[in-house]
């Protein structure tokens, strides 16, 4: 099963709307609250990763019975240094993002301890690719 | 959907006589328990939460909370009745609280004491239960038991987050059954009896969550406890009226404020969130949930708008009730300053409640499952992603369920059908799939015939 959400950079309001949603259809498959609890958290950072720093982005969630997918996809500055970025504490956040209670550095990481599986590809000036698997055992 | 095998005790009662199948409460319901079927609300048990919400919407007064027979109260020899603060802040500043207790002990009781003498032994356990719990944060008060209920059903991630504390109530409760026992009293013979403003209390006692037993032997309404008050103290004043010598309380001014919004979180240290009204809850437990916040330690969670001053059972006005209770609190403070506050007699006993004060793990049960397999769980999910493209999105309530999303899970589970729905009869009318007096009987088997047939 398929489901897609948009993402506008900034919209700051709006990040966690996509979490939500995927945390509603996983309580009603019976996921493991747990297990929900990863995933949700895990979406929801990639979600603010989109706003707070890329113009745009996508996220495609494809959910099988044995496991659950995330490609996010966004167009932005791109990641220079993933390994970096992957640390605890490194963020490029602007003060602005930070103000807002954003941008503390753990999004990457915190994605990946939340995942079984994370794929990182980035181009600078072009976007980045999130793909997460996370399986329900 | 499967059912649990498991019986959940609800105070709130349709009564089918007087229901007149509006579907205002189907529609207020924060969990999606109610359905409309033959005409009549119907309550899916294991959806409801207590929270009262549809009793609020009823216009007919079709919604009751049970009660037990007062008269129980004359089984017991000694019989004390547990009274929350509120009790006193229903009524007018000039009905003085000693007229209220001496009305109390006329209409039976041998002996009336405040719920929230539990509250100071509770301000310190929780203050060290913050300290050495290492459950999740923030931490949730247990305290609203329709707020219990609600994450058991609708957040089951968050039970853990639950303080596994007992309530004051099943505190004072334990602490005034034991001082009687020390007194010499048959514990046969004592029956504790408490006044509440709400159904959810109800619930809570009569099937209780994290204890295998209540420590309540009956309940009795806020509504009918303050008529039967009311009247007596009226009855009084006609024969004399003399103003009596007022005794300092020992009521400590926490106490009196606990009920109230704010009443737990201004107690506890650390960074605390008061959150009153069942949709404000959920709301906010659903960023819980999703972790978008950190660093927040405490929460204190009241299903009704205002707390329990906004209990569904209270006869007086919520902002009312709180200005009296407020009131009440600095003359505690008052008499705390001046070193004339009589000690409240709980301490005698802190050491036994101490041990006595954990719950058992509060379970998950969730309503959300579509099926207890995943992989039928997945199919009928898919199911209900094609159905909500079909059915117009309307919510409108026309096919006897609360919204479009709550008929197409009740399509995968056999409890409805497409055609329930009035767009898709319209649609299949002019396809030539059904007839109109098909549609015509689907709607008066969801509405009952009086909608239908009516005057015309």
């Amino acid at each position: 099963m398929e489901y897609d959400y948009e993402i506008q950079g900034g919209d700051f309001s709006s990040a966690g709307f996509a979490s939500s949603h995927l945390k509603k259809i996983l309580k009603q498959i019976g996921i493991e609250p747990k297990l929900i609890k990863r995933i949700v958290i895990a979406l929801y950072e990639a979600e603010v990763n989109i706003v707070a720093h890329a113009y745009e982005g996508r996220i495609h969630v494809e959910i099988e019975p044995g496991q659950i997918r995330l490609e996010i996809q966004d167009r932005g500055p791109g990641i220079e240094d993933i390994e970096q970025a992957m640390e605890d504490g490194y963020s490029t956040a602007s003060e602005e993002v930070r103000e807002m209670g954003f941008g503390a550095g753990m999004g990457l990481s915190n994605i990946k301890n939340n995942s079984d599986d994370l794929e990182i590809t980035s181009t600078v000036n072009e976007g980045t690719e999130l793909t997460i698997i996370k399986k329900f055992k | 959907m499967i059912m649990s095998a498991q019986a959940f005790h609800h105070a709130l009662k349709i009564q089918e006589d007087i229901c007149i199948g509006c579907a205002h409460c189907m529609n207020v319901c924060p969990t999606g328990a109610l359905r409309v079927v033959n005409g009549k609300a119907r309550l899916l048990a294991e959806r409801c939460v207590d929270c009262g919400e549809c009793y609020r919407a009823c216009p007919v007064s079709a919604i009751t909370v049970e009660q037990d027979d007062f008269r129980r109260v004359f089984d017991f020899g000694h019989s004390v009745l547990l009274v929350p603060e509120l009790l006193f802040g229903q009524f007018p500043e000039d009905v003085d609280k000693t007229l209220i207790m001496d009305a109390l002990r006329q209409v039976g009781f041998s002996e009336v004491v405040e719920v929230e003498h539990a509250a100071s032994l509770l301000k310190e356990s929780t203050h060290d239960y913050l300290e050495q719990s290492e459950q999740e944060r923030p931490l949730i008060s247990a305290f609203c038991p329709a707020v219990v209920r609600l994450i058991q059903v609708k957040f089951p991630a968050l039970v853990d987050h639950i303080i596994l504390q007992k309530p004051p109530l099943d505190i004072t409760a334990l602490y005034y059954r034991r001082k009687l026992e020390d007194q010499g009293y048959d514990p046969g013979d004592i029956g504790i009896f408490y006044v509440t403003q709400c159904a959810a209390k109800i619930a809570a006692i009569k099937s209780p969550v994290g204890e295998s037993q209540s420590y309540i032997d009956g309940v009795i309404n806020m509504d009918y406890i303050y008529n039967k008050v009311y009247s007596t103290i009226k009855n009084q004043k006609n024969s004399f009226n003399e103003p009596k010598q007022k005794a300092p309380e020992a009521l400590c001014p926490e106490g009196v404020l606990w009920s109230l919004t704010h009443g737990e979180a201004d107690q506890v240290e650390g960074r605390c969130l008061a959150i009153d009204g069942i949709h404000n809850v959920i709301e906010f437990l659903e960023k819980v949930e999703n972790e978008e916040m950190s660093g927040v330690d405490f929460l204190e969670l009241r299903a009704c708008d205002e707390s329990c001053a906004g209990g569904i059972l209270n006869p007086a006005n919520r902002f009312l009730t709180v200005e009296r209770l407020r009131n009440k609190a600095r003359e505690q403070e008052k008499l705390e300053r001046e070193g004339r506050r009589p000690q409240s007699g709980i301490q005698h006993y802190r050491g036994y409640l101490t041990e006595n004060l954990a719950l058992q793990p509060v379970v998950p049960r969730s309503i959300m499952k579509l099926d207890e397999d995943m992989t039928r769980a997945l199919n009928k999910m898919r199911r209900v992603k094609d159905l909500m493209n079909t059915l117009p999105g309307v919510d409108c309530g026309v096919c006897g369920a609360p919204s479009c999303s709550a008929l197409a899970e009740d399509i995968v589970n056999n409890k409805g059908s497409l055609r329930d729905c009035i767009f898709i009869q319209r649609k299949y009318e002019q396809k030539k799939i059904q007839r109109p007096d098909e549609s015509y009987d689907i709607m008066r088997r969801i509405w009952g015939d009086n909608k239908l047939l009516g005057n015309q």
